[in-house]
């Protein structure tokens, strides 16, 4: 194995060399491969098998060499967050719950990949069932940033993040639901996308909260991005939560200059407790854009400032009800023992001691947090008070967006409000976590797309992410804008110095 | 039987819609399968899964609200009702709460020999969900869940507590599965529990010009009308003792439940939940709000053919059927009265045919447990016979039997006819000899009449008989009343 073929690779060039003939996917995958192996102090992957991506990998070196029609991931490996169903392989979200759950099914994204080419390079770790901001909350042990090994990777795809920042695999995929795509993407230095929702099948996505979730790409710069979400999206008929709007070819346009750019600077991504780092990055990427012709405008989204109450509303809300499947009797874990343990347990049914027993073991401490958030705010008496007011307010953000969206193309602020935090350093201030995704939890209460795309290091050389929002569907805009940045900067070739 | 009280019903009545697939997913949904085995990663609640509404089940509810009258919600959603139990594999069931695309509406109850029936039930609402699986207990020290049965679409009707019998509750129930039957919507089978009724009872017991209300009791395991009608009874009677014992009411008692014990025909108490029921309903993130536009409604009208209840008012009125025939005839189902309405196309012998059908027909087809389209003798072939016995080709024993053959045979009349030799006779001559071998054979017959020991009526109608069995049931019966009746006036005077 060739050394350099990984050193600073992209899903591009390993495509062109793959496409010249120059290296076969299975050559490609063993540099992946005992990379992998030699990083595994970082905690990146929850399961990898060498034999299926070894397979996989051959599989369509063969179709290459018979001279076959390849997709267009065809040999480049993809890693995945543990909360995408693959068939047959464990999938389990971080969670003790689900440690042994082999789904009998792909998730269409999955499909997608699949029919693209892509060879499915394991399983990467997270926060257990997609909710935390530094992938602590696995209850397979956090995953660290290879920036910087006592930091988080950001979560909760931390994992994913962490992948292609360690050059474990040139792609990968994560889920946002409040940010969790673009704020691992900032802290580990890549771009991240949470597509408008909708723009991209949730099936087989095992749910935190339904009206948030999207699934999107982690990659070094725009172009792989670009390739990646093209290839997962479109209408399925298994989510009817999914759009039928045609997909653009985002590759093939992201290099034209976008027709109007019109930048919008929203003050309220600029208040108390945004690293003061960041923000010079910040603004300097907003005098990059002038410098490049961009109308830079103040805009105003008054209604941010409920974000994050309204975000913890309806999150936990849909998770109680979505993770109350896993109660031992036909999904999770189940307890061994449900003897009763506290006064009064003796009353109740064994079911439902058994179901008690099962869920206090299966889940973590954050999921528990929330499941109880939830269920509280759905209670009768409580939902006109909580969940309903929530959605009200989610309304008034969406109505902020299309206010601001009259008059820019684009919203721009930093993507989370500091870089990495030390490993342990939030988890027992559950609100300082929440605050992590002040930026980044309003676009999936409205259903837009954002990204994050590196725009700094800090002095400890730690990345710091530009965060861009566009209207609903308009993501081949935001590519574009995001590209002017782009190809002003060199922050999207910057890797940590991590060894092997 | 008079009682110091009325009886007041509400059903809530649940039926399964016969689609190819369930509610929210491509699944197949055959009925009497090998457990678990009707099941996908849908309508198993996989992790990773999400519903997709079937329009086909939708569009079939859609057409059962029109068809009762109900008002149809323009935008309806869907919610999650949350609750933890084994036999919902989601641990929340997917239903209608704010929102139901239909309210309103209402079933006639038709009438009864008895008296009874001929009320209207007016519905609350009609919405959509999907069913639970099924479990099945004391196999051991565990239960058994079989999942074929979830996610099947599942209609809950709703009616208001507006029924006043037992008899009125199975009349009701008896005119819905006509009804979705006649409307391709449900088989309705309470066996297979493809109709599922639950009914909230209580009693208005008047005393010193007060109306007293008892404490509402809903009844649960119901699998068949009668057993609804029988427990009903039961339950009447049940609250009225009790209410005599303790004098509770409806204020002193929350609601209760009770399950029907159809061997013992007694209704006992149910293990009640232990807490108030809180389903934590919320809108279905999963799915999209249903929009019924003008559109669609047309289309699902214009879908919509004869209804039972307006086919017994035609029956009626374009045939002059009495309604207790109208009603016999409709309560058979689409196959029957089609089968009528088609006979009644060829021959204006409307009761005849009705009588014809109700006797032989069903009785032929019920032995031999066979569907009217497979019964030998075809309508035209039926009013053929029919109108041979109006030209006076045959008397009526002459009609049923050469019908007895046609059955048998699957011949035309004309066929059996001329084999059986079952020409009848009108030769005034040969009638006139059988009445005189009558009389001669039964003296004592005029001496009865004189001597005033029997009724005139009744001896004449036992003459008639042997006149007929002299002529081997041949005669044409108005010659021989004709003849008869002469020769005894003569024979009397």
């Amino acid at each position: 194995m060739n050394a350099d073929l990984l050193k600073d690779a992209t899903a591009a060039t390993l495509l062109a060399q793959l496409n010249a003939g120059e290296v076969r996917s299975e050559e490609l995958v063993r540099g992946y491969l005992d990379r992998a192996d030699a990083l595994k102090r970082l905690n990146v992957f929850v399961h990898l098998d060498p034999d299926h991506v070894l397979d996989q990998a051959r599989a369509v070196d063969a179709r290459r060499a018979a001279g076959e029609p390849v997709g267009p991931l065809a040999g480049v490996p993809v890693a995945i967050k543990d909360v995408l169903c693959v068939e047959k392989e464990p999938t389990t979200c971080g969670s003790r719950m689900l440690k042994d759950f082999r789904p009998p099914y792909d998730a269409t994204a999955i499909v997608k990949l699949r029919e693209a080419g892509a060879i499915l390079f394991g399983k990467t770790n997270m926060d257990e069932f997609a909710m935390g901001s530094s992938t602590e909350n696995s209850a397979y042990g956090p995953t660290l940033n290879p920036w910087d090994e006592e930091r988080i990777p950001g979560g909760s795809s931390g994992g994913s993040a962490a992948a292609v920042a360690a050059d474990l695999a040139p792609l990968s995929l994560g889920t946002d639901t409040g940010g969790s795509i673009r704020q691992p993407a900032a802290v580990c230095g890549l771009v991240g996308l949470k597509p408008t929702y909708g723009r991209v099948s949730r099936y087989g996505l095992i749910a935190f909260a339904s009206s948030l979730d999207q699934i999107g790409p982690f990659a070094h710069d725009l172009a792989d991005a670009a390739l990646l979400l093209r290839v997962i999206s479109g209408r399925d008929e298994r989510d009817a939560t999914s759009v039928d709007r045609p997909v653009p070819d985002y590759v093939a346009t992201l290099d034209r200059k976008p027709e109007s750019l019109r930048i919008g600077v929203a003050r309220e991504f600029f208040g108390e407790g945004l690293d003061p780092e960041v923000e010079a990055a910040v603004r300097e990427a907003i005098r990059v854009y002038e410098k490049a012709g961009a109308t830079i405008k103040d805009v105003s989204l008054p209604n941010s400032k409920y974000g994050v109450p309204a975000y913890y509303i309806v999150a936990p809300a849909e998770c109680s009800s979505n993770l109350s499947r896993y109660d031992g009797t036909i999904f999770g874990h189940r307890a061994e023992d449900w003897s009763p343990k506290y006064p009064g347990e003796d009353a109740l049914h064994p079911l439902v001691r058994m179901m008690m027993a099962s869920r206090a073991e299966g889940f973590g401490a954050e999921v528990k947090r929330r499941i109880m958030l939830g269920t509280f705010c759905l209670s009768a008496g409580y939902a006109d008070q909580y969940y309903n007011q929530a959605l009200k307010v989610r309304r008034l953000i969406r109505n902020d967006f299309d206010a601001a969206f009259q008059d820019v193309d684009v919203i721009l602020g930093p993507t989370s409000p500091s870089p990495a935090f030390k490993l342990g350093e939030r988890t027992a201030d559950p609100l300082a976590m929440y605050l992590s995704d002040i930026y980044t939890i309003t676009a999936n209460l409205a259903g837009i797309p954002g990204l994050s795309l590196p725009c700094g290091l800090t002095k400890s050389n730690l990345p710091i992410g530009l965060q861009l929002l566009a209207p609903a569907f308009a993501e081949e805009n935001l590519l574009r804008t995001a590209r002017v940045f782009e190809r002003a900067t060199d922050w999207h070739t910057k890797r940590p110095a991590i060894g092997a | 039987m008079s009682h110091p009280y009325d009886v007041v019903i509400g059903l809530e009545i649940h039926v399964q819609l016969q689609t190819e697939s369930k509610m929210f997913s491509w699944c197949g949904t055959e009925f009497g399968l090998p457990p678990n085995t009707q099941t996908d990663p849908v309508s198993l609640g996989m992790p990773g899964t999400l519903p997709v509404m079937n329009r086909k089940a939708f569009e079939l509810a859609l057409k059962t609200a029109v068809a009762l009258g109900a008002e149809i919600t323009p935008f309806t959603k869907w919610d999650r009702k949350n609750y933890y139990y084994p036999d919902l594999p989601k641990n929340y069931q997917i239903s209608q709460y704010d929102l139901p695309f239909s309210t309103g509406g209402w079933l006639d109850i038709p009438a009864r020999k008895d008296g009874g029936g001929g009320s209207r039930c007016a519905l609350t609402r009609v919405h959509l969900e999907e069913d639970t699986g099924k479990l099945t207990h004391g196999v051991g020290d565990y239960s058994e869940v079989d999942l074929n049965r979830a996610g099947i679409p599942l209609m809950e009707i709703v009616g208001e507590p507006e029924i006043r019998s037992a008899a009125d509750a199975r009349g009701c129930l008896e005119e819905l599965k006509l009804t979705l039957r006649s409307l391709g919507v449900s088989d309705c089978e309470m066996q297979e529990g493809s109709l599922r009724c639950d009914a909230n009872v209580n009693l208005h017991i008047h005393k010193d010009g007060k109306t007293i209300a008892t404490p509402i009791v809903e009844i649960k395991n119901l699998n068949s009308f009668r057993a609804v009608e029988k427990a009903l009874n039961y339950e009447t009677e049940r609250q009225y003792k009790k209410w005599l014992e303790d004098g509770l009411t409806i204020k002193d008692s929350p609601k209760t439940t009770r399950g029907w014990n159809d061997a013992e025909e007694v209704t006992k108490p149910q293990r009640e939940k232990e807490t108030a029921a809180d389903y934590r309903y919320f809108p279905e993130p999963d799915l999209v709000p249903v929009v019924v536009d003008e559109e669609w409604l047309a289309r699902v009208r214009a879908s919509i053919g004869e209804l039972p209840g307006a086919r017994r008012e035609r029956f009626q009125t374009a045939y002059g059927l009495s309604p207790y025939d109208a009603n016999v005839l409709v309560e058979q189902g689409d196959d029957v009265a089609d089968y009528f309405d088609a006979v009644a196309r060829d021959t204006s012998e409307y009761k005849l045919a009705s009588n014809w059908i109700q006797q032989d027909v069903l009785r032929s087809i019920k032995d031999k447990k066979q569907a009217i389209a497979d019964f030998p003798v075809r309508p035209d072939a039926l009013a053929d016979l029919i109108n041979r016995v109006k030209r006076g080709e045959l008397n009526t024993n002459q009609g049923r039997e050469v019908l007895g053959r046609m059955i048998e045979t699957g011949d035309p009349a004309e066929t059996v006819i001329e084999l059986g030799g079952y020409k009848m006779v009108s030769d005034s001559g040969a009638i006139a000899a059988a009445v005189d071998a009558a009389l001669a054979a039964n003296p004592q017959a005029i001496e009865d009449i004189k001597k005033g020991k029997k009724k005139p009526e009744a001896v004449k109608g036992f003459l008639r008989g042997q006149v007929m069995k002299q002529t081997g049931g041949k005669a044409n019966p108005a010659l021989v009343g004709e003849l008869l009746e002469a020769k005894l006036a003569e024979l009397l005077a």
